[in-house]
């Protein structure tokens, strides 16, 4: 078998990204067909995860370990386990769908543009493989750079105060987990995610990591109250920028959670566990009322991406406190699970929620829900889409939306009545802010003429639209291929979260 | 005596001086118009002197002439890469000295001269020799950065330096006679013995404070960096790279042979001293650097910055820590010719790109340009995968190391902060529109483009791929 599928995966958007920068200014034609090419060869080598990977066993597979920094010990080590290889397949997907979406929208230097875009891909995918501390930070690092760009050349008015925010932020974030990796490294002599597991830590140790990571991630999820770089990041970047943003790169927070917190700092992620539960209730239900008054549709649904992932975090700590507190290994599984596929939901929601919202700017030029009404009348097909996306976003039962939330709703139950009736809130707030979007904006008479002159979509986005469309009802429907493919590495990690460290 | 075998082990300056000394009458009679040969001879002449430093290149440590001169790991790697920066020096600057009427033979011996004082100095067994060849390289730095004498910044650069770099020389010179006073020895070796045995007294001490000056100076760490901005900026380009590559080499060299090979006993008198100054370094650097307009005086103040780095990995006094900080120098330098380098290329007879806002909307008149310039800029703000990372991460684990945790914290949050400043640069390059009528495109020496292109990339390269460089750093002070 062959064994460099992780690293291909990795490599090829990356290397693959240097003829797209070589095609040039003069062929942009050339430069997006082979950006097509790059990200669709990208896409089925990830379906190959699927046959390899032995759904069965929850432990990393596919290793791939190479020695990287002899004097240092550091390896390039790299592996999956089922939810790595759900991760990876959503951002090649997604991959794909922002190349075809940007193909005549961006004029402006495209084929840095699609560059850009490849590479990120290729150190997204690079986050979800790496099993070696020190290469995940690189990767999870790496991304600022080709997201800076992405956002400042192609972003809107205020770009550049939004990327600056954006870079800085996260960094922030980050460099305090590097030290608390470095101080891992001193301890244990390794950077290796595994071996760092079963490293034994005080209490005051994991405090101190777990806030470190909890720093780092937290920010990249965004949680409350450090969700306030994700507004104007979404804003101001160009529509893939906001869909690869939210679809993929909001997910490596939540990953961290649960390569990091999980296994390093089991202990002091019980004993805090609250804290992150809290947050995440604040997100679901005060997120969601500020999602309500925003204006700027773009906006609306980052708000709704900060309160959707407060879902993700909700699952993935209540867990603790199901395994450590009622010892409830069925509930917790079920809270765990619920993140996961409320990750992958998320992904195709937020990111068909932004790929909606920028055909609409492509034509008016403005996401002000004021400036529009009545859109129903000119572009059909285009509300069909819009209203799915809009019911999957408030999570109604047979979309994507649904399956994730409620089963992380029925977890906390489990765990504290109170918590579910805080988190089930989101059924309600989630409902009123996506439909009233969609009344105001689709629904009533044009008042403004420019309405009138809107074309429908044509077929490149018909053709996005239908892919998303179809992975949320697939997923809203038959949830189990995902789930069966995540179950057996979800159960493991809630038997992991029962062991001490101390 | 000297025997042959001294001669041998001294070989490359030894061949590096006569090679200075036959440029030196090959430029006074050679016609203006020819003076692109003593521009290739030059560059030959380090390629060569690469050369002897490796072919040559002992297994042990060794000494020559009576323990003043000695060659080990630690002086060959400084040595091949202060030989290359000044190579790369030469290539960089070869149209922009001619555009700029300076195109001199003693732009040439100055540089290879200097290089040979820097090659001495990370050499020094004898605080002799550190003073030698630290007067060599001052010397001559002092009359590179005077070079184009027409212009009155370039003229209050060098007064300045020369005058702070007189008085940090008296300072170093009268630390060692201070410790001289107190251990009766010259000798690095020895002094190393008198301390451990001897123990320390209140004279030796002294001594070493008044040497941490000189290093502080050399280096441009806090608060005795008030040159650095000026020099900087009033030098020729060409020189101000020199000043921020070979040099901050050779600074590093000069602070291991004294505080390691001279005064190692006294380690924990001067780790709190080096700690003091590194936050010293880490504040003032990057907080002054955000209000800069000028790009070369913002890199001045990133390299004092830097170089509060570099201590980070001295404080720990362990042969980890200095090959984490011999990693930083040689890292540093890298990065400083590439960013360097990048303005040598973009100025023009008349303009000389070192305002950011000349760098504004470089991608859109040469994607390749603001290209390398990115890559220096995300390597010189730490930004993995660029080897800059790299480099702060062996740092930071070298504090760590040591027990400053809280250095460590204030080096990470003044990466926070420095990140602005490195960032702004590539916002003008990328996000800014041109400014119309503004020519902005590389000179087309197709080799200047080359070798940046290779030296911009290598920064890239080298983050994906450090290991070699840090297992040798390692080895060299492992034995």
């Amino acid at each position: 078998m062959f064994n460099h599928l992780l690293s291909l995966l990795i490599w090829l958007p990356i290397v693959g990204a240097i003829p797209v920068l070589l095609a040039g200014s003069g062929r942009p034609g050339l430069a997006r067909w082979l950006a097509l090419l790059v990200a669709v060869l990208t896409f089925v080598a990830s379906l190959c995860l699927l046959p390899a990977h032995d759904a069965a066993n929850g432990a990393m597979q596919l290793a791939e370990s190479h020695v990287w920094i002899a004097s240092l010990g550091v390896n390039y080590g790299l592996a999956v386990d089922g939810i790595s290889i759900a991760l990876i397949l959503l951002t090649t997907f997604v991959g794909i769908l922002v190349i075809v979406g940007a193909w005549e929208v961006i004029q402006d230097k495209p084929h840095q543009y699609m560059a850009a875009m490849l590479v990120l891909e290729g150190l997204m995918i690079g986050v979800f493989c790496a099993t070696d501390a020190l290469l995940f930070y690189v990767f999870f690092e790496a991304m600022l750079i080709p997201m800076f760009i992405l956002i400042g050349v192609w972003g809107g008015p205020r770009r550049v105060y939004a990327t600056l925010k954006f870079f800085i932020y996260t960094f922030l974030g980050s460099i305090f987990m590097l030290i608390g990796l470095i101080y891992l490294y001193l301890k244990a002599g390794t950077f290796d995610l595994h071996t760092l597991a079963a490293l034994p830590l005080t209490m005051k140790e994991q405090t101190w990591l777990f806030f470190a990571f909890l720093l780092a991630f937290a920010i990249k999820v965004p949680m409350v109250p450090v969700h306030t770089w994700l507004p104007d990041a979404h804003v101001e970047a160009p529509t893939g920028g906001s869909v690869v943003l939210a679809a993929v790169m909001l997910k490596v927070g939540t990953y961290g959670f649960l390569r990091f917190i999980l296994p390093i700092t089991p202990d002091a992620g019980d004993h805090f566990a609250w804290i992150v539960i809290v947050l995440s209730l604040i997100a679901i239900v005060y997120i969601g009322y500020v999602a309500l008054v925003q204006e700027d549709m773009k906006k609306l649904v980052a708000y709704s991406s900060v309160a959707h992932m407060g879902f993700v975090t909700l699952g993935i700590f209540i867990a603790f406190m199901l395994v450590r507190d009622a010892n409830d290994l069925d509930a917790a599984n079920l809270g765990m699970q619920g993140a996961m596929v409320q990750m992958i939901s998320h992904g195709f929601v937020s990111g068909a929620m932004f790929t909606c919202i920028g055909v609409m700017y492509d034509r008016l030029h403005t996401r002000q829900i004021k400036d529009y009404g009545g859109l129903i009348n000119v572009m059909p097909w285009f509300g069909f889409f819009y209203v799915l996306f809009a019911m999957a976003n408030s999570g109604l039962p047979g979309t994507s939306g649904f399956v994730g939330e409620f089963m992380v709703v029925l977890a906390s139950f489990a765990a504290n009545p109170w918590i579910a009736l805080f988190a089930a809130f989101t059924l309600i707030i989630g409902a009123a802010y996506t439909l009233w979007m969609v009344k105001r904006v689709l629904w009533g008479e044009i008042t403004n003429p420019h309405v009138a002159q809107m074309k429908d979509i044509n077929g490149r986005e018909a053709f996005v639209l239908i892919a998303f469309a179809a992975a949320v009802m697939a997923l809203g429907i038959w949830p189990q291929p995902l789930i069966h493919l995540m179950d057996a590495s979800v159960s493991q990690m809630v038997q992991q979260l029962a062991v001490h460290k101390i | 005596m000297p025997t042959f075998n001294d001669i041998l082990i001294m070989l490359p300056e030894f061949y590096l001086v006569a090679a200075a000394c036959l440029l030196l009458l090959l430029d006074a009679w050679m016609k203006p118009a020819q003076r692109n040969i003593l521009h290739w001879v030059s560059v030959l002449v380090l390629l060569v002197g690469i050369y002897l430093v490796v072919a040559g290149q002992p297994d042990a440590p060794v000494s020559a002439f009576g323990g003043m001169f000695v060659r080990d790991a630690t002086a060959e790697i400084l040595k091949v890469f202060m030989l290359l920066c000044t190579a790369l020096i030469f290539i960089f600057s070869r149209p922009y000295m001619v555009d700029r009427k300076l195109f001199q033979g003693e732009f040439y011996t100055l540089m290879i001269f200097a290089t040979i004082g820097a090659m001495l100095l990370v050499s020094a067994g004898n605080l002799v020799m550190v003073y030698l060849g630290l007067e060599l390289l001052t010397l001559c730095s002092y009359g590179l950065v005077a070079l184009n004498r027409d212009s009155p910044l370039s003229s209050e650069a060098a007064i300045k330096y020369f005058v702070l770099g007189a008085l940090s020389s008296g300072m170093l010179l009268y630390g060692m006679s201070m410790v001289y006073g107190a251990t009766g020895t010259l000798a690095l070796a020895e002094l190393h013995g008198a301390v451990v045995h001897a123990g320390m007294s209140n004279l030796m001490v002294f001594g070493l404070i008044f040497m941490i000056v000189g290093i502080s100076f050399k280096l441009g760490v806090a608060p005795f960096h008030m040159w650095i901005p000026d020099v900087y900026q009033g030098a020729p380009t060409s020189v101000t790279i020199f000043v921020g590559s070979t040099s901050k080499l050779a600074a590093f060299g000069m602070a291991y042979r004294l505080l390691e090979s001279g005064m190692g006993g006294m380690a924990g008198q001067w780790q709190m001293m080096l700690a003091v100054l590194a936050v010293a370094s880490l504040a003032i650097g990057n907080l002054v650097a955000i209000v800069q307009t000028n790009l070369k005086r913002l890199l001045a103040y990133s390299t004092i910055s830097h170089m509060g780095y570099l201590l980070l990995g001295l404080v720990n006094a362990t042969p980890e820590g200095y090959a984490a900080a011999m990693f930083y120098a040689i890292c540093y330098a890298l990065m400083s010719t590439a960013a360097f380098g990048v303005i040598l290329a973009l100025a023009r007879a008349g303009f000389e790109c070192e305002e950011i806002d000349d760098f504004k909307g470089l991608n859109q008149r040469s994607p390749w340009m603001a290209f390398l310039m990115m890559l220096a800029m995300f390597s010189l703000a730490g930004v993995p995968p660029m080897f800059g990372f790299f480099a702060k991460l062996l740092v930071l684990q070298s504090a760590i190391h040591a027990g400053m945790m809280w250095l460590a914290l204030v080096g990470v949050v003044f990466a926070i902060i420095g990140l602005y400043y490195y960032l702004r640069v590539v916002k003008v390059m990328y996000f800014d529109k041109p400014v119309e009528g503004q020519e902005l495109r590389p000179q087309a020496d197709g080799l200047l483009r080359a070798t940046l292109s290779v030296n911009a990339l290598v920064l890239l390269a080298l983050g994906l791929y450090w290991g070699p460089l840090l297992g040798w750093c390692r080895a060299a002070f492992a034995g």
